[in-house]
């Protein structure tokens, strides 16, 4: 009786350490944050001498024009960023799903922007966009167009571009991945209905791959709303607020500024922007599993 | 309805050629079922004719025009597949009128023909499910009513039963026979079963390594199998072979072999054009009869080690000079196993194949 329940126990217990180990890393930063969100905090002071305002953080950061308009461009950078790689990536692996020769080199090479850092996408971005000896200006040059002032007028434009050429690889190979994992006799089946190449893509492949598309469109939007370093080298947030997303204006509040506290509600709203299209993604593959989970419910009533 | 003819139809994969030269016609209405062991290019065949694979060589007609340029949509065919290949995100009505929405044809004319095929095959109840929601033998149905609902003059299946448990298969097999007298249609059928192919076929195509062996109706491959490949498929339990040696004794030709020595009868001899040689005798399980008082030059002397029950029939496996030999009685004869029971032989049951190309004799 006593070993018994020691013995159910056991795993529990080896559990334990790297559970608290956890508990700690993840919930005393958090935790941090979310404390220090409510005072008027100084880098210079420990958090314990910061002043106590309760929401007063949020509330000005509520009303503060810079953070909405940061609020506004990372919502913007966002948005247009996942809808064109969704795009562009979804495409291309329409385009690629075939049997030709050299199509696996193709495949890698398209996966290459994605394991380059982000610092170093953002230098070399950075350089190419360079006004006067960049890769994009000289070449417009040498076919008699004008110049295109990149990081100035256009720089979010010119971010955006480099964001979509960084992150298009990942859409494109789950997206590749799904569509190879869908079922071939369903498509012969569509070819000997009379699908069209089109047909095919409208009727059955995005309808199939949907589930798929909708849980990586949801994970690269977390990702864009959280993008930092490739905007911090090419941009600085500049020029004025036009490329200043949250993450950036969050590490400017902080460090330039020195306005801890409402770096920390700055994040917290982040947070909860964050938690919202998580638990939003969640909800979709739970509603996935329920309907699968019903349709099998269903054929055993009938049997 | 239209004829369908293949040339000298030649597949290959790469280096690999898995088809070599297949020649075959088929007749207006005609079903013809292609039947053979796993890996012997049925199916291959048939995507050819469905355009779901190249040609290697050789051209497909269907009424006289050559189609193996044309795409799977332009031919004008249904096809039925093993693992039903149904849209899994559509209903039963959506998967069925498919071709039918793809087409642009009136909704009233939509609706109504979803309807009729749905009552063919029995499905009305369900024309909301998804697939999903559908046992093997309703999904099944679902594969069939949508190749019907697109009312082409050919219709392909690959093993479309094959998934189905053996009772559901069964009855699966009367509705497509009885399907098969309603509605005329050129029907290509793809079987590894004999019994489907038996049953359901005007011809059979028994297929063996990329070649046609032999084709003709289920009665002629019965009964006068071209080689000994096509006597062993067909029939179940399958034929008996014994190596044995042609012999004249006396002005009768026997075939002797260890422990028999069998007379042939005259018009078989005569045809047969040798009186010599080495070849093999086959002879069905169910041509053999207990019957202690048949003559040495027509009768089996064999050793019953096991009798198979399998209801009125009883399968006797039975052991002669070193061979095995099955023999296929009424359950009620009275047998007692480990004896050396004397088994007749029909005459009209013997098969002789030479030894050597396994040709039918
Ligand atoms: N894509 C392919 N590449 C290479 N060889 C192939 C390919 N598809 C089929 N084959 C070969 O072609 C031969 C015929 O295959 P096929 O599918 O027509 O057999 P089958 O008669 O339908 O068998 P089964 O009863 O198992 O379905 C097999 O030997 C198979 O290995
Ligand atoms: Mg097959």
């Amino acid at each position: 009786m006593y070993t018994a329940r020691a013995n159910r126990l056991t795993p529990y217990m080896f559990m334990a350490p790297a559970a608290v180990i956890m508990a700690i890393a993840l919930l005393y930063p958090l935790g941090y944050m979310v404390w220090g969100s409510f005072r008027d905090w100084n880098p210079s002071q420990t958090i314990g001498e910061a002043e106590f305002v309760g929401l007063k953080n949020y509330i000005t950061l509520f009303y503060d024009p810079a953070f909405r308009e940061s609020l506004g461009v990372t919502l913007t950078f966002a948005s247009v960023v996942v809808v064109a790689e969704m795009v562009i990536g979804v495409g291309l692996a329409l385009l690629l799903d075939r049997n030709i020769r050299g199509m696996s080199v193709l495949r890698t090479l398209f996966i290459l922007p994605m394991m380059i850092a982000p610092v170093v996408v953002g230098l070399m971005w950075r350089y190419m966009y360079h006004p006067t000896v960049g890769t994009f200006n000289r070449t417009l040059e040498s076919l008699g167009l004008p110049k295109v002032d990149w990081l100035g007028d256009h720089a979010l434009m010119s971010v955006i571009i480099a964001d979509i050429w960084q992150w298009t690889p990942f859409i494109f190979i789950l997206a590749l991945a799904a569509l190879q994992s869908l079922p071939r006799s369903a498509l012969e089946a569509a070819r000997i209905d009379g699908a069209t190449a089109w047909q095919q893509i409208v009727h059955i492949k995005i309808p199939l791959m949907m589930p798929v598309l909708i849980v990586t469109a949801l994970l690269r939007l977390i990702d864009a709303f959280k993008v930092l370093e490739v905007i911090l080298v090419m941009t600085e947030g500049g020029p004025g607020l036009s490329t200043e997303i949250l993450a950036l204006r969050i590490s400017r509040t902080a460090t330039e500024f020195r306005e801890l506290g409402v770096a920390a509600a700055m994040s917290n709203y982040l947070l909860m922007l964050l938690l919202i299209l998580t638990v939003g993604m969640f909800a979709v593959t739970k509603l996935q599993e329920a309907r699968a989970a019903r349709l099998a419910r269903q054929v055993q009533e009938d049997t | 309805m239209p004829e369908i003819r293949l040339e000298n139809l030649v597949k290959r994969y790469g280096n690999v050629q898995v088809l070599h030269g297949i020649d075959l016609a088929m007749a207006e209405n005609e079903f013809t079922v292609l039947v053979g062991p796993s890996g012997c290019g049925k199916s291959t065949t048939l995507r050819m004719v469905a355009g779901l694979e190249n040609v290697s060589e050789g051209e497909i007609y269907v009424d006289g025009t050559p189609i193996s340029h044309l795409d799977p949509k332009d031919r004008g065919l249904a096809m039925v597949f093993q693992d039903y290949a149904l849209y899994p995100h559509m209903d039963v009505a959506r998967n069925i009128s498919f071709a039918l929405r793809l087409q642009k044809r009136p909704k009233a004319e939509i609706e109504a023909k979803v309807r009729e095929v749905a009552d063919i095959v029995g499905l009305t109840e369900f024309l909301h499910r998804k697939p999903g929601a559908l046992s093997g033998g309703q999904r099944q149905r679902v594969a069939m009513a949508r190749a019907l609902a697109k009312d082409s003059g050919i219709f392909l299946f690959d093993e479309p039963l094959s998934n189905l448990d053996a009772k559901l298969r069964g009855q699966m097999r009367a509705e497509l026979a009885i399907m098969r007298q309603r509605v005329q249609k050129n029907m290509i059928y793809v079987t590894h079963d004999q019994i489907e192919a038996m049953t359901l076929a005007d011809r059979i195509v028994v297929m063996h390594g990329g070649y046609i062996q032999q084709q003709g109706t289920p009665e002629e491959l019965f009964k006068r199998p071209a080689n000994k490949f096509v006597a062993g498929f067909l029939g179940s339990p399958p034929m008996n072979f014994l190596d044995a040696d042609l012999q004249d004794q006396g002005g009768t030709l026997h075939a002797v072999g260890q422990g028999f020595s069998i007379a042939l009868p005259a018009s078989k001899a005569q045809a047969l054009g040798r009186t010599a040689g080495a070849v093999t005798l086959g002879i069905r399980p169910s041509d053999l009869n207990f019957d202690p008082g048949a003559p040495d030059a027509a009768a089996f002397d064999l050793k019953v080690q096991v009798s198979e029950y399998i209801g009125a029939q009883s399968v006797l496996v039975c052991q002669t000079g070193g061979a095995q030999v099955t023999v296929e009685l009424k359950s009620e004869t009275p047998i007692a196993l480990g004896e050396t029971l004397r088994f007749a032989v029909r005459p009209e049951g013997l098969h002789l194949f030479d030894r050597a190309t396994e040709a039918a004799l």
